[in-house]
């Protein structure tokens, strides 16, 4: 069975009188155990598929199945199985990381000795001090604040992880620091996780994913393996692959006009 | 899902919003020592009425004291989390919107209890209140009882800022403020203009206000309150799946119209 079955997704909006198609009929599938990454420009829909797959946003029209389960119909069964990391880290900030993750973690049914267990080791690896795990939220900067993020979408031990721009606004170093730690995530045998992965970086996206779609105003407009893409746009890089693409999009969108 | 994850579900609010209070203690001091300081000052207006008159109108800013407690918790709650941007995170979490909405609710009781019991021992300290004539069980039952009622319309106010982060929150006020003008919380209803009256009527907080001071000014007996009793315990056990429903459809608006996200 696969992770992610998306069949002919539409999702509009409304905004000013005129519609804003996010999503335009898009159909896919994410295996299990994969990296499934998702690029495009600001807007272009990465987070409103996102959240229809986190159960947050009903499509107009089509399907889209988590394991199986439809994420309108079923949705209790998927939240079950999935958590998410969105660009914006979102928190109580005037409490502690401890005291967030903690909330979460009775959301998930975690008791507080192995939250508390897992939380420490999760920010451990990704180079966060424990003594700074009691301050108020607010207090720490925001690539900290990402990796208690992080720490609060993995230590749920999700079967689907959806991490909306995980790294951006990050500085070199945390951004390296969560990259290693999903790499080593999805090496870990004993782990059952699948991931998809969405950003604007493409040195990430090449690095860290098995296969990339690049989404342009709600449409995937191309979707293979980062090699498979070099090899058919004829460049040496997924950057150099990207800016092809959308070039190319634009160009018809001025034609069009 | 089991027990377990279901107790946890709702403790999570409970603790969370403990964890809030201690982080904002000095707030929460400040806004303790204005709720005391208002109702020693409407205590003090009833003082120059009259004694009986103290005791009439400190019923009324305990009561709406507490019942506004309750209104506020619940629907600020879900404020709060539009503001903080972590909403999206709670309703994608694996707990059902009931029990969500119930750790909210326990939690805004037992404040509402704490604060309120505290507000009463200072004023009843301040003015040398005796509480010996008044049907203290009846007082507590009456509590408890009105509580669900305004529980059922808090679930409903939080509809307004799950849709709408600012321009529910001033919804939610303005909802607020007119359950005070029409339940004769300082006032009996019938000093209000004839065509505002019918809405007393259907506010609970004229009941529980009524009650109230009946077992504590006349000491009135479970006999004779029991039918307000039952009215509000009828109409708490209406508001509750009332609000839960409204809160749940607007829940699904919200997922349909994408009015959940705070940016991205």
């Amino acid at each position: 069975m696969e992770a992610v079955k998306c069949e002919g997704l539409v999702k509009t909006f409304g905004k000013n009188g005129r519609k804003i198609s996010a999503v335009n009929r898009i159909s896919f599938t994410v295996s299990r155990k994969e990296i499934f990454g998702i690029v495009g420009p600001n807007g272009s829909g990465k987070s409103t598929l996102i959240r229809i797959l986190s159960t947050l946003l009903i499509p107009d029209a089509g399907t889209a199945r988590v394991f199986g389960y439809d994420v309108v119909r079923e949705y209790g069964s998927v939240r079950r199985l999935i958590n998410r990391v969105s660009v914006d880290a979102a928190f109580f900030k005037g409490i502690s990381a401890w005291e967030n993750l903690r909330y979460a973690a009775r959301l998930y049914g975690l008791g507080k000795k192995d939250a508390k267990e897992r939380s420490l080791d999760i920010l451990g690896r990704l180079g966060f001090a424990e003594k700074r795990v009691y301050e108020p939220l607010e207090d720490l900067s925001r690539g900290m604040q990402q990796k208690v993020a992080i720490a609060r979408a993995f230590f749920t031990a999700p079967m689907l992880l959806l991490l909306d721009e995980p790294t951006t606004g990050l500085d070199p170093r945390s951004k390296m620091d969560v990259q290693n730690y999903v790499r080593e995530s999805m090496n870990n045998s004993s782990n059952d996780l699948t991931i998809i992965l969405t950003t604007h970086d493409m040195k990430e996206a090449e690095v860290l994913c098995d296969r990339v779609a690049i989404i342009i105003d709600g449409r995937f407009v191309t979707l293979g393996s980062p090699s498979q893409l070099r090899a058919e746009y004829a460049k040496s890089a997924l950057e150099d692959v990207f800016l092809d693409v959308t070039g190319r999009e634009w160009k018809e969108i001025e034609d069009e006009c | 899902m089991n027990v377990r994850t279901h107790t946890y579900g709702s403790i999570a609010f409970v603790e969370r919003n403990f964890a809030l209070v201690k982080r904002y203690i000095g707030w929460e001091a400040v806004f303790l020592s204005y709720n005391v300081v208002n109702a020693l000052a409407i205590g003090l207006i009833g003082a120059t009425m009259g004694k009986e008159m103290v005791m009439y109108l400190v019923v009324g800013a305990m009561v709406w004291g507490f019942l506004s407690i309750l209104f506020h918790e619940i629907s600020e709650s879900i404020a709060w989390e539009r503001w903080e941007g972590t909403i999206e995170y709670t309703f994608m979490a694996p707990v059902s919107r009931f029990v969500h909405l119930i750790g909210n609710c326990m939690w805004a009781v037992v404040y509402g209890v704490i604060r309120s019991s505290l507000i009463l021992v200072i004023v009843v300290l301040f003015f040398g209140i005796s509480l010996s004539g008044a049907n203290l069980p009846a007082l507590l039952v009456i509590l408890v009882v009105s509580g669900l009622s305004f529980v059922g319309l808090g679930l409903i106010a939080a509809v307004l800022p799950l849709l709408s982060t600012e321009k529910g929150a001033y919804a939610t006020h303005i909802m607020e403020a007119g359950l005070l003008l029409i339940s004769g919380v300082y006032y009996e209803i019938e000093v209000l203009p004839v065509w505002i009256r019918p809405l007393s009527y259907l506010s609970p907080a004229t009941y529980t206000l009524r009650s109230m001071r009946a077992a504590l000014l006349d000491g009135a007996g479970f006999g004779e309150l029991m039918p307000v009793i039952l009215l509000l315990l009828v109409a708490g056990v209406l508001l509750i799946p009332v609000g839960m429903l409204v809160f749940s459809r607007a829940e699904y608006y919200a997922k349909k119209k994408g009015k959940l996200k705070r940016s991205g």
